[in-house]
Order: structure tokens, then C-alpha cells, then sequence
């Protein structure tokens, strides 16, 4: 598991973040992303997917999260 | 010289690497590339904040460095201890030339040196009775400091030192705050990983401390993040904020204070200079309290400009007002300097190697000089500081990550630039080849750059160095003949007989 921050960029896409290798990329795809399914499997720019706990949509951004990596890029 | 073409920089990048065993040249090779500005995503070009190969000439910092020398050093009423063998600050000591106002020794102690200068026998027994009474001594002899912080060295991760410890006990009893920094040299690949480590000690014992506190805000507060008044520069970038209309509440870190560290997350906006050493808590105070940040880029009329208008965007008509009234009063100002140095300099070439942001940051500055980045670089930079600089940077330019004291020589005498902007380990190298070198991480004990009475000074000193009459003197090694080096040679080693 490791801490991911996903923002929202100024046209309004999902961005991630992971601190602690200092990754910041964009997500492609979310699989879930209604106001009370939100999260799933999240494909970022460089071909890495992560998983996040469906969830509730989140009300503010960015946030703070726990997922799992699923195939990491490289 | 002319630009090269992209075959022509792939075959220079080449040829360079031939020098090195297989294993090194493979690895290598990821960290040089010729700039594709179509590439969305600088990973696909260019590898970056990887270890360096052992056995090459680096001029990277350690994890201190970027924690003691960068974030935290320049906060002037802190008293920042070196805590572990004297060398480490020492040699470190007030090269960085943050400025700031204060009376030394009393209550600011920016360019002074506190270390706990350890001892054999403090490797051995540890260190940690050394460091209460070090933090009491301090008390005793400059009652009017802010606070400590405790810049750990390489021996105090290796002997486990418990300094959280020391830290929370000192603090409760002299009612300062005391912050353990656990930045040790051999943590992370550069001084990049002391950055973030140093944000995220500020967030976990300074930045929440006056939360739920009153203030008195108004609706134009902002902040300075990633500026380390080099020279002056966050002076010169300061006032133009404040002509536009908007409070600056704090400046992180040059010329700065804890009190106004720990205001910030009362203010409406980041603005953040440097990228690379200050995102980590810009995310955080944007997560956390629901500041947005914005980075902006103060080198030469053209961006400054730029930036102030992406600056007022987020505020409302009186700032934007504001802001155009400041680039108007400022045009004139500007167009003098371009007409007395753009004839001097046009055309002429630059080749870069800094730490993590001026690499793109100072190109708009050259440009509004006429002149040309052929090739640059950094030292520490990830990959979303190239992914910037892909769009900064011309096509088929060449690009270098921790460029080694090898590469980079060959690099310069194959595209013999007319200038070089890097540090003082370049510096000497390259003016002996003939080719002058502009300090870019000290201004070379000039500045401030920022801002735009900074662009007068860069201006200046640029023309400065590359007009100099001497370089016209000298011959470089790669145009001197073969045959004329001998007989000196010769007459050379007849004196020493
Ligand atoms: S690597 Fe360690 S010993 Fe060297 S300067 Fe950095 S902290 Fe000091």
C-alpha cells in the first residue's frame, strides 16, 4: 500500500501524486467516478495502475489516500 | 556556433559516451538526450533523480545540504545546528548568499555556524547529552532566537541517536520550538530528498502551531515560497507583488522568519518560485487548509510579465489593475536595458547547468537578450522538472541530467558556447578553455536576478562576462596547434632542468 495524493488540475482532470518517490503524472482513467462510487482501478499517463477502495466521492481536493499498486511504470 | 541538428546532438551524445565501459555508457546514455518537443512526457527522453554512477565526478550536494544549505538555513531567526562533525557546516558556511536584515549574532543568524562538532568519543558513547547541553548553551548565549533546528549529519542516522528526543525535552523547558531534522547526508541520491524532508518537517512541527488563531486577513494575502534572496532576488520580487496590491505575509525561506512560516497557511495563495525545493508543502498546505499555489518564474521582462498576469488572474479587477499598471511603469525601464545590451549580445550562445529550476527558469531572461540556450541541465532535477523544460527548451537542444565533470567539458568544447551558467567547480575549468562562466546558483557575488531591477543587474553582468576583452586573449587548448605547444613545452621542461 502506499500513500498517493489524487488533485484536481485547473481543467478539472485527476492528478496524482505519490510523496514518497516524488511522482506526479496525470490519471488517464478512473474506473469508478460517480458522486457515490468513486475510485477503482486508476490508470496513470505513464502506464502505471493503481487501486483505490471505491469510495464515496471525495468532497474536496486534492486528498490524501491509501492504494495499491497494481503495475508500476518502468 | 550554430544549432545543431537532431542527428547531429544524438552523434555528439555519441561520441561523448564512447569513453566509458559498456555498463556505464548504457547507463549513462538515459540521462543525456536531445530535446523532442513533442514528447509530452520527459521519461520517454530522459531519466533524472537516480544515483549517481559510482566512479564519475558529480557536483551533486548531500540530503544536509539541501535541508541545512536550503530550506532551512535561510530563516534567519532560527539558530540551525550542524549537529555531528564540524566540516559539514563549516565549509557550507555562508556560501549561499541569502540575504537578510538583522543584526548577526543578536537577533538574526543567517551566516553564522552552530555545530555540535563531534568527537570521536561521541561516535562511540553518542551524542545526545552533547546536544541538550549545546541547546542549553544557546539559550544562554542568544536569549533572543526563535528556535532551533537540528540539522543532522551522516554519523547521527548511523549511531541512532535518538534526537526527537533531545529535541522535545529542550523545547518544553526553554518554551521554544525545537525541530529535529532528519536529513543525514547519505539519505537519498542529492540534496533533492533533503528538500522534502525538510518541508515535511516544517509541516509536522512548525506550519500547524498557530491554527485556530486570530488574524487579522485580508482578502490580497499571499506568499513567497522558493525564494532564497540570493543576492536580493526575493527583495526585488517582493516589491513588485506589493505594487500591485497584495500583501506578502510570508517569504520561504530567504530573509524569512519562524513567525511568518508559521502564518502561512492563513494566507489566499502560494506563490512558489522553486519547483523543486518547496512543491512538498505547497501540496500539503493545499491539501490541508485549501490554499491553491501557483508557480511563477521572475527571470527577465518577458515571463515576469507573464507571471504577474497568471498572478492577478486569481484575484480580482484592483490586482489585475494593478498588475498592468506594474508592467507599464516597469516597460520603460525594461526597453532601455534591452537597447543598450540586446546589440551586445544577440545571437550569442548559452549553455546551462544548475541545481533544480533555473535551468528553465533563467531561458525567457536570455531570450529578451537576444541570445540562445543551446544545451542545459540539472543536477537534481525529477521528472516532472523536465517535463517543464521540454516545452522551454528549442528542438534537438541538448539536455543533461547529473551531468558528470566529464560529459560536460566535452559537451562544451564540441558546441563552444559564447557563455556558460553554472557553478563555481565549472567555473575555472571552462574560463581556462577561454569561454566565460556566469555564476548561476550565487550570481557570482552579484545579484539580485529577479524582478525587474534584477534583470538590469543580469543583463550587465552577462554582457560583463561575455564582453570582456580577455577571453580574446586567450586560446583555447582545442584551437592551439600541435606544433606550437611543443617547443613551450619543451622550453617548459628546459626551466625546470
Ligand atoms: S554527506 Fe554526510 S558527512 Fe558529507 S556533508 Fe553531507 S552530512 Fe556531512
Amino acid at each position: 500500500m502506499a500513500n498517493i495524493m489524487v488533485g484536481k488540475t485547473a481543467v478539472g482532470a485527476y492528478s496524482f501524486y505519490l510523496p514518497k518517490r516524488d511522482l506526479e503524472d496525470a490519471i488517464v482513467s478512473m474506473e469508478y467516478d460517480s458522486a457515490d462510487k468513486w475510485g477503482g482501478e486508476i490508470r496513470l499517463n505513464n502506464g502505471g495502475t493503481y487501486y483505490i477502495e471505491p469510495q464515496a466521492l471525495p468532497a474536496r481536493f486534492p486528498i490524501s489516500l491509501r492504494a495499491r499498486r497494481l503495475d508500476a511504470a518502468e | 556556433m550554430s544549432e545543431l541538428t537532431r542527428e547531429e546532438t544524438e552523434a555528439l551524445i555519441q561520441e561523448v559516451l564512447e569513453v566509458y565501459p559498456e555498463k556505464a555508457r548504457k547507463d549513462r546514455a538515459k540521462h543525456l538526450a536531445a530535446n523532442d518537443q513533442s514528447v509530452e512526457q520527459s521519461k520517454k527522453c530522459i531519466t533524472s533523480n537516480r544515483k549517481s554512477l559510482p566512479g564519475v565526478m558529480t557536483v551533486r550536494g548531500c540530503a544536509y545540504a539541501g535541508s541545512k544549505g536550503v530550506v532551512w538555513g535561510p530563516i534567519k531567526d532560527m539558530i540551525h545546528v550542524s549537529h555531528g562533525p564540524i566540516g559539514c557546516g563549516q565549509y557550507s558556511r555562508a556560501g549561499r548568499r541569502n540575504y537578510y536584515v538583522g543584526t548577526t549574532g543578536v537577533d538574526t543568524f543567517g551566516t553564522m555556524n552552530f555545530t555540535s562538532d563531534f568527537q570521536e568519543k561521541d561516535i562511540v558513547f553518542g551524542g545526545d547529552k552533547k546536544l541538550a547541553k549545546l541547546i542549553a548553551e544557546i539559550e544562554m548565549l542568544f536569549p533572543l532566537h526563535k528556535g532551533i533546528s537540528v540539522q543532522s549529519e551522516c554519523p547521527i542516522g548511523l549511531i541512532g541517536d535518538d534526537i526527537e528526543a533531545v529535541a522535545k525535552k529542550g523545547a518544553k523547558e526553554m518554551d521554544k520550538p525545537i525541530v529535529p531534522v532528519r536529513c543525514e547526508g547519505f539519505r537519498g541520491v542529492s540534496q533533492s530528498l533533503g528538500h522534502h524532508i525538510a518541508n515535511d518537517s516544517i509541516r509536522d512541527w512548525v506550519l500547524d502551531k498557530r491554527d485556530g488563531q486570530a488574524f487579522e486577513a485580508t482578502p490580497y494575502d499571499v506568499s513567497i515560497i522558493g525564494d532564497y534572496n540570493i543576492g536580493g532576488d526575493a527583495w526585488a520580487s517582493r516589491i513588485l507583488l506589493e505594487e500591485m496590491g497584495l500583501r506578502v505575509v510570508s517569504q520561504w525561506s530567504g530573509d524569512g522568519t519562524l513567525a511568518e512560516i508559521e502564518k502561512t497557511p492563513k494566507v489566499k495563495l502560494n506563490l512558489l518560485h522553486c519547483y523543486r525545493s518547496m512543491n512538498y508543502i505547497s501540496r500539503h498546505m493545499e491539501e490541508k487548509y485549501g490554499i491553491p499555489w501557483l508557480e511563477y518564474n521572475f527571470f527577465g521582462p518577458t515571463k515576469i510579465a507573464e507571471s504577474l498576469r497568471a498572478i492577478a488572474a486569481q484575484f480580482d479587477d484592483h490586482i489585475k489593475e494593478g498588475a498592468e499598471r506594474v508592467i507599464a511603469k516597469y516597460q520603460p525601464m525594461m526597453e532601455a536595458v534591452i537597447a543598450k545590451y540586446k546589440p551586445r549580445l544577440q545571437g550569442k550562445t548559452v549553455m546551462l547547468y544548475v541545481g533544480g529550476l533555473r535551468p528553465r527558469h533563467v531561458i525567457g531572461a536570455y531570450e529578451d537578450l537576444g541570445m540562445q540556450v543551446i544545451g542545459t541541465g540539472y543536477e537534481f532535477a525529477h521528472n516532472d522538472d523536465y517535463d517543464r523544460t521540454i516545452k522551454e527548451m528549442g528542438n534537438a537542444t541538448l539536455l543533461y541530467d547529473d551531468a558528470t565533470g566529464f560529459e560536460l567539458e566535452e559537451f562544451i568544447k564540441r558546441m563552444k558556447p559564447d557563455l556558460v551558467g553554472s557553478g563555481i567547480k565549472e567555473k575555472y575549468v571552462f574560463q581556462k578553455m577561454g569561454i566565460p562562466l556566469r555564476q548561476m546558483h550565487s550570481w557570482d557575488y552579484s545579484g539580485p536576478y529577479h524582478g525587474y531591477d534584477g534583470f538590469a543587474i543580469f543583463a550587465r553582468d552577462m554582457d560583463m562576462a561575455i564582453s570582456n576583452p580577455c577571453w580574446s586573449k586567450q586560446t583555447p587548448p582545442w584551437k592551439k596547434q600541435p606544433e606550437a605547444l611543443e617547443p613551450t613545452e619543451e622550453g617548459d621542461l628546459k626551466k625546470v632542468a
